[in-house]
């Protein structure tokens, strides 16, 4: 089975977000890079899906150079290979730009299934897994947190509010993972030392024949509101009395309740 | 020239979702301004009477496609038909709904439609005649202001956040033909939650817990407070791989993003990752017995004190109130 995993390289999640003084965008200095968790479980179950039916699992990564770090903690993990696409053209790509690049990149080798993240936690779009079908032409389930597969047939498991959809369809798909699909390996020592040597192709834009043209960019990125600071409740010293002025202050001043 | 602010409404189950009326209001407001009208998309399987519903706030045509297949959703089907109508009548700006089914639907329209997107936005003006979208990027730690240079200019709306406002307008019904061709995908069970569970990202009230709920049965008094308030019941990531609540209830960044008139916040000491799924809530309270916990930099109302102690008081309260 020829299986791809699409990985985002992205600040930590506790890294702290500065916006540029002009508002071109965010100050990158002193963060930590790691691999979009979302993604995590998508390598996850790609490394499975080869323990279980055979075949190859290939990382495919758009960014600046750093992100061969995230390939090779793929690699690590117990992936095949890598393509790295990297072209200055292509940082600013959008949504819709970014699909194209990977879409691209994916088409030159066969493939029965794709793995995507829910959502990259940077930007947080929640589109390129689909677009990526879409420009394919293959089906897709977005949100999985159960996939089965028997042969071609592919059956996986998306909740939605207050319930959750089993939707069957076939291969080659789409999968974009979420919480709950499977619990991310770590990369282990022999993994490392291993991953140092698996192949990773480095593509320009000009190789996958896309512009990077972007429909959509971000005019002006700025810091979140300011909330006003809050009240902490002591009127009187007991549970009882803090829960009594709590209960007042939502009631008449809040108007929640 | 593309003109016409567009939504898709979102119904399920014979009833359209409250979103629906929040992207009809917000384009109503938008294509006044514009001078221009509003058209609905409506896709199902005999929804055509919910068309006068969305006229009442603001939509002046609903596109109607009524095919069996297009019941219950279905990315494929669903992204054929709007992709279809879109296409045939240009809008200059097309909504839907930042829920489950609008995610999933609007990113497969992007790529249908070779456009571009604002996902989740809690806010969306006009400029010069243009679509400016503003949403919450890197979880919240910054906001992006989006502009889109091709048609239709798409953005998905965080449910919640935007006003329902009534406005009469004709609601003028156009059936059209969904154009499906054979399925790629279909339902093969829906999973049903329990009876009368509110979803997290529906509640307009939630009553949240985290590790310091100490296990599964601290959850009672949740519950029992979030049943007065007609609250959903949410949870910390600590408690859900604790294994004390259900994956669906997780708030924040690896789980749902949520925008409640109120979230009382219990036992959970307010990282990072768990203020990304919270923090656009209007009002937060929160009840931990570490004054220095983070959570209380973000709350409106802040009890430091025994979470086992102040929340039954707090239900009493409740109950005197509402009697
Ligand atoms: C990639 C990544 C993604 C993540 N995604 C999420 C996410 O989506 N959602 C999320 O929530 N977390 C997420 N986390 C985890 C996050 O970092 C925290 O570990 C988690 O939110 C802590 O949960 P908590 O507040 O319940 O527990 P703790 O941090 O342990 O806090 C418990 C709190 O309870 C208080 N307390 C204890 N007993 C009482 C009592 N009797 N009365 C009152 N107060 C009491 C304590 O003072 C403490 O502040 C993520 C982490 C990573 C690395
Ligand atoms: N630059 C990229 N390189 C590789 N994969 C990406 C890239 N951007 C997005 N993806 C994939 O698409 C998913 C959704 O991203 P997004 O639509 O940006 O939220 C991510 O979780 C990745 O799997």
């Amino acid at each position: 089975m020829n299986i791809v995993a699409c990985v985002k390289q992205v600040p930590d999640t506790e890294a702290q977000i500065k916006v540029k003084g002009d508002g071109s965008g965010i100050e990158e200095g002193g963060i930590k890079w790691v691999m979009n968790p979302y993604d995590e479980y998508g390598v996850e179950e790609a490394l499975k899906l080869k323990e279980k039916l055979g075949g190859e699992v290939t990382i495919v990564s758009m960014g600046p150079a750093r992100t061969m770090e995230t390939i090779r903690t793929a690699l690590a993990m117990g992936a095949d290979k890598g393509i790295q696409i990297d072209d200055p053209a292509l940082y600013t790509a959008d949504a819709y730009a970014t699909a194209e690049a990977l879409a691209a990149a994916i088409k030159g080798a066969p493939y029965d299934i794709i793995f995507c993240g829910q959502r990259a936690i940077d930007d947080d779009s929640a589109q390129v897994g689909s677009i990526l079908a879409e420009l394919l032409g293959i089906p897709q389930v977005t949100f999985a947190t159960k996939l089965e597969i028997d042969g071609t047939a592919v059956k996986a498991t998306r909740p939605i509010e207050g319930a959750a959809m089993v939707i069957a369809t076939s291969l080659p798909c789409v999968i974009t993972a979420t919480k709950g699909l499977n619990e991310p390996r770590y990369a282990s020592l022999p993994g490392i030392m291993k991953a140092k040597k698996k192949p990773v192709d480095i593509k320009k834009a000009a190789d996958l024949g896309v512009t990077g043209a972007s429909k959509s960019k971000v005019a002006k990125f700025t810091p979140p509101p300011a909330r006003p600071p809050g009240k902490i409740l002591c009127a009187d010293d007991t549970p009882e009395g803090k829960a009594a002025e709590l209960a007042k202050l939502l009631r008449e001043e809040a108007k929640v309740i | 020239m593309a003109k016409g602010v567009w939504i898709v409404a979102e119904q399920r189950d014979g009833a359209l979702r409250k979103v629906s009326f929040e992207l009809a209001s917000t384009a109503r407001k938008l294509a006044d301004q514009l001078g221009e009208e509003v058209g609905a998309v409506l896709c199902g399987s005999g929804v055509e009477a919910m068309a006068a519903e969305l006229a009442k706030y603001g939509v002046d045509k609903v596109y109607v496609a009524d095919n069996a297949a297009l019941e219950p959703y279905t990315t494929d089907a669903h992204a054929t038909a709007v992709a279809k109508i879109v296409k045939e009548n240009d809008p200059a700006i097309l909504f839907l709904g930042a829920s489950a089914q609008g995610k999933d639907l609007s990113a497969s329209l992007v790529g249908k439609l070779a456009t571009g997107m604002a996902t989740d936005c809690t806010d969306v003006k006009i400029a010069d005649g243009k679509l400016c979208a503003v949403r919450p990027m890197y979880a919240g730690k910054c906001f992006g202001e989006i502009v889109i240079d091709t048609f239709p200019q798409m953005a998905s709306l965080r449910p919640n956040v935007f006003p329902i406002v009534e406005c009469a307008k004709a609601g003028e019904v156009v059936k059209f033909d969904a154009g499906l061709g054979e399925a790629k995908t279909k339902v093969a069970e829906v999973l049903k939650e329990a009876a009368g569970k509110i979803d997290v990202a529906e509640a307009n009230v939630i009553v949240s817990g985290g590790r310091g709920m100490k296990g599964p049965e601290g959850y009672a008094i949740l519950e029992e407070l979030a049943g007065l308030l007609g609250a959903a019941v949410g949870a910390s990531r600590a408690a859900v791989d604790a294994g004390w609540r259900p994956q669906a209830d997780q708030v924040g960044q690896t789980g749902k993003v949520v925008s409640p008139n109120l979230y009382i916040a219990c036992g959970i000491s307010g990282a990072i990752q768990h203020l990304a799924g919270m923090s656009s809530s209007k009002y937060i309270v929160a009840i931990n017995k570490d004054a220095e916990a983070p959570i209380f930099a973000r709350a409106d109302y802040g009890i430091v004190d025994d979470l086992f102690k102040v929340v039954p008081a707090l239900t009493q309260e409740v109950k005197k109130l509402l009697a």
